[in-house]
């Protein structure tokens, strides 16, 4: 591979200093190793930051495991999509890297496409029936998930499980509940790519014709014949709307103004009948819409709503402000939807023969079947389904907190899944045989070893990308999800061109204003109005945020990213999949962005 | 249409239409279509090609155009004699009296609409071939900008007419078998709009043939220094769908065109570098210009190239559309094939994956 452009091999990646060790955290076939050497170094492998923006903790990963078996398993097992097996992926440093797998055999493509558009054509055909059904399926789960019970270890058995000869105890329901809540998280995320897979291939096919007819046509021009307007992921967004409407109607707006913490805040309200008037209104609100999480759903971190008002408590008091000062806060949907269609017909009509129109017709009417599912599973697994997880696995956690394994609850999330069963057993055989468990003397200073790493690994900065640049990059997905193409892995590694960034222009207009650097969701209280947001990748919950920032900027994002969309419906110039934006830009520093040519200038 | 020994002489912008083609040429019948669908196009009048006729015709001109293959060696040198035998009789004969004087009441008519006895104008000559990129290339497109005063205004029109016969016009006609006494051209005489920029503008991507696209180029002054090339000019790229500049290149325009004296000749000015590097359009002004672009072509029906200017003069209306004509190259290629399988969209998307990605 002489001359072939690339980033750094991931075997001449070193440990940030405090963090040795870190191999440990995770599983042996998750880590870059000499025995697959030759094979690793030979392809691209890049940060996926957009879903996994920070360090991940040894139990978070299963995210990653769960996402990444069912990705394979629908791309090149299910529905065969011709051109792509699934996305490998590794752990370096304790950041997600990702690499596609193509098919290069023409004549396994050519078999493969038969394949596919028998099985991916029967969902093409039913598109709308089966994702009703998926949402029933998703919500079934998340039943089920929250069905799921740890039972306390008693020093008796209850009598009952005796006389009616159940056959077997508590320490049986635990390990079948902790099997039950892996089998979950696994099952739902097959659930999750059964649909999303095949509907980026789809919209690829929409997003491949546009560039063929229109060779010039941008990105966001695409995506905007395609919008997804009433999803879900915006609902929770305007139940907030709801709520700050409300609290100006009951007359408790100014409890919002005057104090910041969600817990302050609650407790002011429960003081008062109007308050808790509210509160009621709250609740009304809060399940499913407040299981939003102030991530992607993929660490469990990023708390929901529901779980720490606080974030939201500080959107709730910028809202009721806008209100007093006359705003309006909805969204226009009717003008978004005449937007498209009107963009739509424009372009419709500048397309060569009626064969075409009919054919834009069609691609165009399935991608918008299916990009709306894209954008609205999202509500179901990554906030509601993953929040809800997180949250199972604290109440396995106080288990362990009981029995003196952990000090806190969320230690569990610094064992990995495997080994949080190997401790349960440890645990379980301590309790049923009245001897000491090792996990009390074992974990504790494990436990404090591995904070002290994850510290580390998060105050590291990944590269970009690692690896040779391939010559194309067929896979739908990372070329709709994540915007890699091989042009854009060059702009990535071409030399600095002083106090200019590039990357996709993904929302319209020019504006400027001082960066502010968000690195982890904690930081993003500190955006104030007017300011540009800087951050590795935007979370769809963001959005509240984007109503008080003049642009974004970010490392990481492609033309589906739902950073894109939501830039665009708040009018919000943006510049995304910069690649090193964090990097290069340091809060205070005035910037222009230009959400026309993908184009920032750092003005200081 | 009208019998050519009938045909008037003068006809203002207003009267032509696509039919008036074979009288006053194809420049001059597209700024009456201009003008009948609302643009703006500074006023003027053709002299049709019975004018052109009765020129030779009243100066015994008729048997000039004989190549004399037998006096030269090559058919370039033959040309290049015909040629300058035409110019040196086209500028010494004059113009039959009845023609002068239509041709004057026409020049003080529009000098009327500005309160000058002796308007400036611009003369153009309009070739009457089928094909005016052709036409274009047989260099049929002379422009004297800046022209005042009837004589020097009757100079250009003969200079015009004699622009028919230049040596890779001959050498033309000649390699197309066409006659070269039914060589003719009309002639615009339009008022000269000094602009503050001026430029060309596409209503497709020259580039790539995006139709999606109006791409707009633009330099400071007359749009000579961009019709010839001479400064790269600034480009302003348009959605045509929704109106929104896509891309802007602003480039360094050095110099301007400004009108020299009243024979035609151009003055060069150096302008200080912060006017060069400036935008020639404001946004607005770029959006304003793909809008009416994408008017005219809905109206006509065919992808355009036009020449536009934009003055500074506040309360008359200050975009300009001096010439319009097909665009030639992407309209004239086979647009490739969008997709295989129209009717099956299923279809459509498992050729879209086997095939490799375009980029």
């Amino acid at each position: 591979m002489s001359g072939a452009l690339r980033f750094p091999s991931p075997f001449e990646v070193g440990t940030p200093p405090g963090a040795e060790g870190w191999e440990q955290l995770y599983p042996y076939y998750l880590l870059f190793s000499e025995d697959r050497r030759a094979e690793e170094e030979q392809r691209l492998w890049f940060f996926n930051g957009m879903h996994f923006p920070e360090a991940m903790t040894p139990f978070d990963i299963i995210t990653a495991e769960a996402g990444y078996l069912a990705i394979g398993e629908m791309s090149s097992r299910m529905f065969c999509i011709p051109p792509a097996m699934g996305i490998d992926f590794r752990v370096l440093n304790g950041y997600v890297y990702i690499s596609p797998t193509p098919v290069t055999d023409p004549a396994l493509i050519e078999r493969r496409a038969a394949w596919f558009q028998e099985r991916a054509g029967y969902y093409y055909a039913n598109w709308r029936t089966l994702y009703d059904e998926w949402k029933q399926k998703l919500i079934g789960e998340i039943d089920r998930l929250v069905a799921i019970r740890f039972p306390e270890l008693p020093d008796v058995e209850p009598a009952e499980y005796v006389f009616s000869r159940r056959g077997y105890g508590t320490s049986m329901d635990n390990l079948t509940a902790y099997h039950d809540l892996i089998d979950s998280i696994f099952r739902v995320w097959q659930i999750h790519m059964e649909i999303v897979m095949i509907g980026f291939a789809a919209y690829f096919t929409f997003y491949d014709f546009c560039k063929k007819a229109f060779p010039e046509i941008s990105d966001q021009q695409v995506t905007r014949m395609v919008g997804a307007i009433d999803v879900s992921m915006f609902r929770p967004n305007d139940e907030l709307k709801r709520l700050a409407r409300k609290a100006l109607e009951l007359g408790v707006a100014d409890i919002f103004l005057a104090d910041g913490t969600g817990e302050r805040v609650f407790a002011a309200l429960r003081n008062s009948e109007a308050g808790q008037r509210w509160l009621a209104e709250w609740e009304q609100s809060a399940d499913p819409w407040f299981y939003m999480n102030t991530g992607d759903g993929f660490q469990h971190h990023h708390r929901a709503w529901i779980d720490d008002p606080t974030p939201v408590v500080s959107v709730l008091a910028d809202y009721i402000q806008r209100l007093q000062r006359g705003e309006n806060l909805e969204r226009d949907t009717e003008a978004l939807r005449q937007e498209r269609d009107r963009i739509t017909q424009g372009y419709r009509e500048l397309l060569a023969t009626e064969e075409e129109k009919q054919a834009f017709d069609q691609i165009l009417a399935l991608t918008r079947d299916v990009y709306y599912s894209i954008e609205d599973h999202k509500f179901y697994v990554e906030h509601w389904y993953q929040s809800r997880f997180w949250n199972k696995v604290r109440e396995l956690g106080k288990l362990f907190v009981a029995r003196g394994f952990f000090q806190n609850v969320d230690d569990i999330f610094l064992l990995h899944y495997t080994e949080v069963e190997r401790a349960l057993m440890d645990l379980l055989l301590g309790w049923s045989i009245g001897s000491a468990s090792r996990g009390p003397a074992y974990w504790p200073p494990e436990i404090a070893r591995r904070r002290q790493i994850m510290e580390r690994l998060r105050a590291w900065a990944p590269p970009p990308a690692l690896g040779v640049v391939p010559e194309v990059i067929g896979d739908p997905a990372i070329i709709m999800l994540w915007g890699i193409t091989p042009e854009r892995l060059r702009a990535w590694l071409s030399p600095d061109e002083g106090n200019l960034l590039r990357g996709f222009a993904a929302a319209p207009g020019v504006a400027e204003g001082p960066a502010r650097v968000v690195l982890s969701v904690e930081e993003l209280q500190d955006v104030r109005d007017g300011e540009i947001l800087v951050c590795s990748v935007t979370e769809p919950s963001w959005a509240p945020v984007l109503a008080r920032v003049r642009g974004m900027v970010s490392d990481i994002g492609g033309v589906m990213s739902h950073a894109a969309i939501v830039a665009r419906e708040y009018r919000i110039p943006a510049v995304l999949g910069t690649g090193v934006a964090t990097k290069r830009i340091r809060t205070g520093q005035m910037l222009r962005v230009d959400g026309d040519n993908g184009v920032v200038t750092i003005l200081d | 249409m009208v019998l050519m020994h009938d045909a008037p002489f003068i006809l203002n912008f207003e009267t032509l239409r696509e039919a008036d083609r074979p009288l006053v040429g194809g420049k001059a019948a597209s700024l009456g279509m201009l003008l009948a669908a609302g643009c703006p196009v500074p006023p003027g009048f053709a002299l049709t090609t019975a004018a052109y006729r009765t020129f030779l015709e009243e100066n015994g001109l008729t048997g000039l155009f004989r190549l004399e293959l037998d006096r030269y060696p090559s058919l370039d040198d033959a040309a290049a004699a015909l040629a300058a035998r035409v110019e040196e009789a086209f500028t010494t004969a004059a113009l039959p009296d009845t023609l002068a004087r239509h041709l004057s009441d026409a020049y003080a008519q529009l000098g009327r609409t500005v309160g000058s006895a002796e308007p400036i104008v611009a003369v153009r000559s309009s070739a009457v071939d089928e094909d005016s990129q052709t036409a274009s290339f047989a260099g049929q497109h002379e422009t004297y900008l800046g022209i005042q005063g009837f004589d020097e205004l009757a100079r250009a029109v003969r200079r015009c007419w004699a622009s028919a016969y230049t040596p890779r016009a001959i050498a033309y006609r000649v390699h197309r078998g066409l006659r070269l006494e039914d060589a003719a051209v009309g002639v615009a005489v339009q008022l000269l709009v000094e602009p503050r920029a001026a430029g060309v503008l596409f209503t497709l991507s020259p580039r790539t043939g995006d139709r999606s696209l109006v791409v707009i180029e633009g330099s400071w002054g007359l749009g000579q220094a961009v019709v010839a090339g001479e400064v790269t000019p600034d480009e302003y790229v348009v959605s045509k769908v929704t109106l929104e500049i896509v891309r802007k290149q602003i480039n360094p325009k050095p110099f301007r065109y400004r009108r020299g004296g009243s024979d035609g000749t151009l003055q060069r000015e150096e302008l200080p570098p912060e006017r060069a590097t400036a935008p020639c359009l404001d946004d607005a002004e770029v959006v304003e210009l793909a809008r009416r672009a994408r008017e005219l072509e809905k109206r006509f029906g065919f992808p355009l190239d036009v020449e536009w200017a934009i003055t500074d003069i506040p309360d008359r209306g200050t975009i300009y559309f001096l010439q319009c004509r097909p665009e030639t190259v992407w309209s004239q290629k086979e647009r490739p094939a969008v997709t295989i399988a129209a009717t099956n969209p299923i279809m459509a998307i498992a050729q879209t994956l086997v095939r490799p990605p375009s980029r």
